[in-house]
C-alpha cells in the first residue's frame, strides 16, 4: 500500500492495470535491436542466393529459402544492400525521392537490411514514411462484426450498418466453428444492404475459408497466418508454399486474399529462436511478397499486448507497418485487438496509423460492443464511433468513417434484418422471428437480443455447406422476397469476382462518384457505378505537401456534418427575448455623492439581450442585486456602459460613478465584478468569472457584499462553485453572447437607468 | 456434380487471371503477377481438388512420393506447368528440412 495518497491514486489508474516488462532476448521479448539478430549480408552466386544475413544456403531454413528465391529482387540487391541504412532510412522521408524509388531498392533487401534501415527512424519518420509508401493513395478501414450469440439478424443488422459507417471491408469470425456459412451469409447480406460493394469475410481455418469463398459467401480472406520462424510456421499448420498456393487457390476464384502476420506470434508460441519480434516480422513480410500476396494484416494484431508489455513496443509496430508498405504490401494495420486499459494509450497508438493514413487503418475496428467482439475485444468498438468521427474532424484526417443519423441506421438495419429473415426462410433454414427483426433493429448487443436455437442452426450450417446451395440461390430468395437492391449488389459482387480488378493491390470498390483522385479513364464503371481503387487504379503519389491524399471536397463535408453539430446562432436565439419593459434610460450617468451601490450594465444589457448565460432573466437578476444592497441598507442605481462590453471595465465605470467608490459590473451574460475606486482598472475586490454557476441567490451576496464594502465593513467573499467544466461546455456560447454584447458598443458615455422597480426590504 | 455447378457463373476465367497477372507485372508487383499465373492455371482445376492439393501441402501430409504426384497431376491433366514446378520446389525443400509425413 502507497502512504502517498497520490501514488495510491495512480496505482488505480487505467493504465497500471497493464504489464510492463523488461526485455528478455533469449525468450524473443524484445522487440528489435536484438543481440541475436543478424547483421545484414548477401552473397549472390550464378544468380543464385549463397549466403544471407550470416547463413550459408546449406544452413536455410524453408524460411530463408523461400525468401532468398521468391522475394529477393536480385537485380536490385546488389545495390540494395551497398547502400547504406542510414541513407535508404533517409530516402524513406526524402519527398524528393519518389516511392517506387525506395521500394525498388527494399525489394533487394534482406530481413536484416530491412530492420536496420527503420531502426534508424523515430515514429514521427516512420509515419511519414508510411505516409508516402502507402500503395493506395485513398486510406479506408475494415469492420468487425460478430455477436456472442451468434444471431443471424443481428450481424446482419449490424453488418448493416458498419457499411453505412463507410467502412470498406467487414470481417466475421465465429464462436463455434460451424457456424461459419451462416455467420457469413448473413453478414454478406447485410454488407450489401444500402450502399453495395463492401468486401466481406470470414476468419476461419484455412480450407473452411477457402470452401466459404467457393461458395459465394465471402468476397476476400485475410486470416492466411504466416510465421517468421519455421518451427511456428509449421505449428501454424502450414509452410510458405502451402500459403502460397492457398493464395492462388483463392485467386483462381476471383478472391482477394492478405496474409496475416505481425509481431510476437513467435514469441508467444515459444519458437522465437530468440530473435528479436521486428525481425522475425521482416522474415514474414519477406515471405508474404514472395507468395504473391497482395497485401498483409500487420501490426501485431492479436499479439499486440506482447509488443505493448515491452520497451518501444508501440514503436516497433509501427515499424513493421511500414516495412510492409515498403514492400508494396497493402496493410491492413491493426488497432484491432484489445491492446490497453487505457484509453489515453490506445488513442495514442492510434495516431501512428491515423494520421499517415495506411490502406485500412484498422484491421478491423469493432463495429459492435465489446463484448460482443468475437476476435477478442475490439480495441476501438461501437461505443467509440462518435469520438471516431470526432477525431476525423478536429485532424482533418480520413479515417475512413462518416457520420450517420440514428434514423438511416435504423432503416438499413430493418431492412438487413429482413432479408436475413427472408433468406433463411426461402432456404430452409431455422426461422428469423420478427420478434427477432424488430430486437435487432434497435439491438446494441446481443444482450438486447432474444435467444435462439443454436443447435438447430448449427444442423442448418451443416447441411448449408454440404448441400448444393450457394450465393446465386440466396440472390435468388431475396429477388423473389422483394429485396432487389440487395440482390442486385450480391450479384454486381460476384460481376466483381468475374472482372478480377480487385485482385490487385490494395483494392476496395466505392462508387464512382467517391473516388477523389482515381484515373477515371484507366476503368470503366461497372452497371453498379461501382469503381475499384488499387494500386493500379489510385497509386499513392504522396511527394510532399499539397501532394497525395488530402481530405476535401464533398468527403470533408461529409466528415464534419456530425449529427451533433449545430448552428452556433442557435446558442444564442434563447437568450435574445423582449426587451425588458421597466428599464428607462433617463440621460447621461451622474457621478453620486452619497454612500451607494452603481451597478453598471452591459450595452446589450436588457435589451439586445435579456438572459444570462444560464438562462436567468436579467430583470431577475437586478432584482436579486439590489435586494442584497437593500438588505445592507443601502441603496443601488443603475447606470449602462456603452463605451465598452469589458467586464473589468464596467466595474471600472461603476466605482468611478459611485458616491461610496463602490460598483458592481454585470455584463449581459453574468459576468459580474466587484470593484473600487483607486484600484488599477484589471483588479478587483471580487471576481465571479464563473457566470455559468451563478444563482439568483449569488446576486443577492454579491450586492451584500458590495454594501458592505461601501460601508467599510470586513466582507467574506461570495463563495462560488467552481465548474471547470463550465468553460468547456459554455466555450462557444461564452463567444457568442460577448460577440453580440460589444455589437452595442457605440462612442456614448454611460446613461443613468430608471429601474421601475423597489426591494420589499 | 456440385463443382461443375460452382465453376459456373461468377467464376473468373484464366485468361482474365492471366490479363490481371500482366498488369500487376507491369505494375512492378512481381510475385503478384506469378501468383495470379499459378491461379490462371487452377481456374481448371475442381473445387474438391485443389482442397485436397492445399491439404498434402500442408507440413506432415505427403510423402514426397505423393506431393510429386501431383506435380505430375497438375501438369498432366490441368496443363498448370507452372503450379506443378512450384510444387515440386516445395517437394525439394520439404525433403531437405523434413517436411514430409513421418512413416
Amino acid at each position: 500500500m502507497s502512504q502517498s495518497k497520490r501514488f495510491a491514486l495512480l496505482a488505480e489508474r487505467d493504465i497500471n492495470k497493464e504489464t510492463f516488462v523488461e526485455a528478455w532476448p533469449d525468450a524473443g521479448l524484445i522487440v528489435a535491436d536484438g543481440p541475436n539478430d543478424p547483421a545484414p549480408s548477401l552473397t549472390v552466386e550464378s544468380n543464385r542466393v549463397a549466403e544471407m544475413d550470416g547463413k550459408l544456403r546449406a544452413d536455410f531454413d524453408a524460411i530463408d529459402t523461400f525468401i532468398a528465391d521468391h522475394f529477393l529482387d536480385l537485380r536490385a540487391a546488389g545495390e540494395a544492400m551497398a547502400t547504406s541504412s542510414l541513407r535508404l532510412a533517409r530516402m524513406l522521408v526524402d519527398i524528393n525521392v519518389p516511392a517506387r524509388e525506395v521500394r525498388r531498392l527494399a525489394l533487394g533487401c534482406t530481413p536484416a537490411k530491412l530492420c536496420e534501415v527503420v531502426r534508424h527512424m523515430n515514429v514521427l519518420e516512420m509515419m511519414m514514411g508510411l505516409a508516402k509508401m502507402r500503395v493506395r493513395k485513398t486510406p479506408a478501414n475494415q469492420a468487425h462484426v460478430t455477436n456472442r450469440r451468434e444471431n443471424p439478424a443481428l450481424l446482419a443488422a449490424d453488418a448493416a450498418e458498419a457499411a453505412l459507417r463507410g467502412f470498406a471491408e467487414i470481417e466475421t469470425t465465429v464462436g463455434v466453428a460451424r457456424m461459419a456459412p451462416l455467420n457469413a451469409l448473413c453478414v454478406l447480406i447485410g454488407s450489401q444492404t444500402g450502399r453495395g460493394g463492401v468486401l466481406t469475410q470470414c476468419a476461419i481455418e484455412e480450407s473452411m475459408g477457402l470452401r466459404l469463398a467457393m461458395k459465394g459467401l465471402t468476397t476476400y480472406a485475410e486470416t492466411l497466418s504466416v510465421y517468421g520462424t519455421e518451427r511456428s510456421f509449421v505449428d501454424g499448420d502450414d509452410t510458405p508454399w502451402s500459403k502460397a498456393f492457398l493464395a492462388s487457390a483463392y485467386a483462381s476464384r476471383g478472391v482477394k486474399i492478405r496474409f496475416t502476420s505481425g509481431t510476437g506470434s513467435e514469441a508467444l508460441m515459444g519458437s522465437s529462436e530468440g530473435k528479436s519480434m521486428l525481425y522475425l516480422e521482416a522474415r514474414c513480410l519477406c515471405v508474404v511478397r514472395g507468395a504473391g500476396s497482395q497485401g498483409v494484416q500487420n501490426g501485431s494484431i492479436s499479439c499486440i499486448a506482447l509488443p505493448e508489455s515491452l520497451p518501444g513496443g508501440v514503436r516497433a509496430v509501427l515499424a513493421e507497418n511500414l516495412i510492409a508498405a515498403m514492400l508494396g504490401l497493402e496493410v491492413a494495420s491493426g488497432n484491432d485487438a484489445l491492446a490497453s486499459h487505457s484509453a489515453i494509450r490506445k488513442s495514442a497508438k492510434l495516431m501512428l496509423q491515423f494520421i499517415p493514413g495506411t490502406d485500412f487503418i484498422f484491421s478491423g475496428y469493432s463495429a459492435v460492443p465489446r463484448r460482443d467482439n468475437m476476435f477478442g475485444g475490439g480495441n476501438f468498438d461501437a461505443e467509440d464511433f462518435d469520438d471516431y468521427n470526432v477525431l476525423q474532424r478536429d485532424m482533418q484526417v480520413d479515417g475512413g468513417l462518416r457520420p450517420v443519423t440514428e434514423g438511416e441506421a435504423l432503416a438499413v438495419r430493418r431492412e438487413a434484418a429482413r432479408a436475413a429473415q427472408a433468406v433463411y426462410a426461402e432456404l430452409g433454414f431455422p426461422d428469423i422471428r420478427d420478434e427477432e427483426v424488430e430486437a435487432a433493429v434497435v439491438a446494441h448487443s446481443s444482450e438486447d437480443m432474444p435467444p435462439r436455437d443454436i443447435v438447430a442452426d448449427l444442423a442448418a450450417a451443416d447441411r448449408f455447406l454440404a448441400g448444393q446451395q450457394d450465393v446465386r440461390d440466396v440472390v435468388a430468395a431475396l429477388r423473389r422476397r422483394g429485396f432487389a437492391g440487395i440482390a442486385d449488389n450480391i450479384a454486381e459482387m460476384l460481376h466483381q469476382r468475374m472482372l478480377g480488378d480487385y485482385l490487385q493491390p490494395a483494392a476496395i470498390f466505392v462508387k464512382g462518384s467517391e473516388a477523389q483522385g482515381a484515373d477515371s479513364s484507366s476503368q470503366s464503371l461497372s452497371s453498379s457505378g461501382l469503381r475499384v481503387l488499387s494500386a493500379l487504379t489510385d497509386p499513392n503519389d504522396y511527394a510532399g505537401p499539397g501532394t497525395g491524399y488530402r481530405l476535401g471536397g464533398a468527403r470533408w463535408q461529409e466528415v464534419i456534418s456530425l449529427p451533433q453539430v449545430r448552428s452556433p446562432r442557435d446558442f444564442i436565439a434563447d437568450r435574445i427575448g423582449t426587451p425588458m419593459q421597466n428599464l428607462h434610460e433617463v440621460g447621461p450617468a451622474r457621478r453620486g455623492r452619497f454612500n451607494e451601490v452603481i451597478v453598471c450594465v452591459g450595452p446589450a444589457f436588457g435589451t439586445a439581450l435579456t438572459q444570462t448565460i444560464n438562462g436567468l432573466d436579467h430583470e431577475a437578476v437586478l432584482k436579486a442585486i439590489f435586494t442584497g444592497v437593500a438588505k445592507e441598507g443601502l441603496v443601488a442605481r443603475l447606470i449602462k456602459a456603452y463605451h465598452t462590453s469589458d467586464c473589468a471595465q464596467l466595474g471600472f465605470t461603476a466605482s468611478s460613478y459611485s458616491g461610496s467608490g463602490i460598483g458592481i459590473g454585470l455584463q449581459s451574460r453574468g459576468t459580474t465584478v466587484i470593484h473600487k475606486r483607486g484600484m488599477p482598472r484589471l483588479h478587483n475586490l471580487e471576481l465571479f468569472s464563473f457566470s455559468p454557476s451563478l444563482t439568483l441567490e449569488t446576486f443577492e451576496q454579491i450586492g451584500r457584499n458590495a454594501a458592505k464594502y461601501a460601508k467599510g465593513e470586513t466582507v467574506r467573499p461570495v463563495p462560488v462553485t467552481v465548474d471547470n467544466w463550465a468553460r468547456l461546455r459554455l466555450i462557444v456560447k461564452t463567444a457568442l453572447l460577448h460577440r453580440r454584447e460589444t455589437e452595442e458598443v457605440r462612442d456614448r458615455p454611460p446613461q443613468e437607468l430608471f429601474f421601475d422597480w423597489e426591494p420589499e426590504v | 456434380m456440385q463443382d461443375e455447378r460452382l465453376i459456373g457463373d461468377f467464376q473468373i476465367s484464366a485468361d482474365t487471371l492471366r490479363r490481371q497477372a500482366d498488369a500487376a507485372r507491369e505494375a512492378g508487383f512481381t510475385q503478384l503477377a506469378e501468383n495470379l499465373r499459378r491461379a490462371a492455371e487452377l481456374t481448371a482445376v475442381p473445387n474438391d481438388e485443389l482442397l485436397r492439393i492445399y491439404e498434402a501441402l500442408r507440413p506432415g501430409r505427403s510423402t514426397q512420393a505423393e506431393l510429386l504426384a501431383i506435380a505430375d497431376r497438375l501438369e498432366r491433366d490441368y496443363h498448370a506447368a507452372q503450379t506443378a514446378a512450384f510444387v515440386r520446389e516445395a517437394a525439394a525443400e520439404y525433403a531437405r528440412r523434413g517436411l514430409f509425413r513421418r512413416e
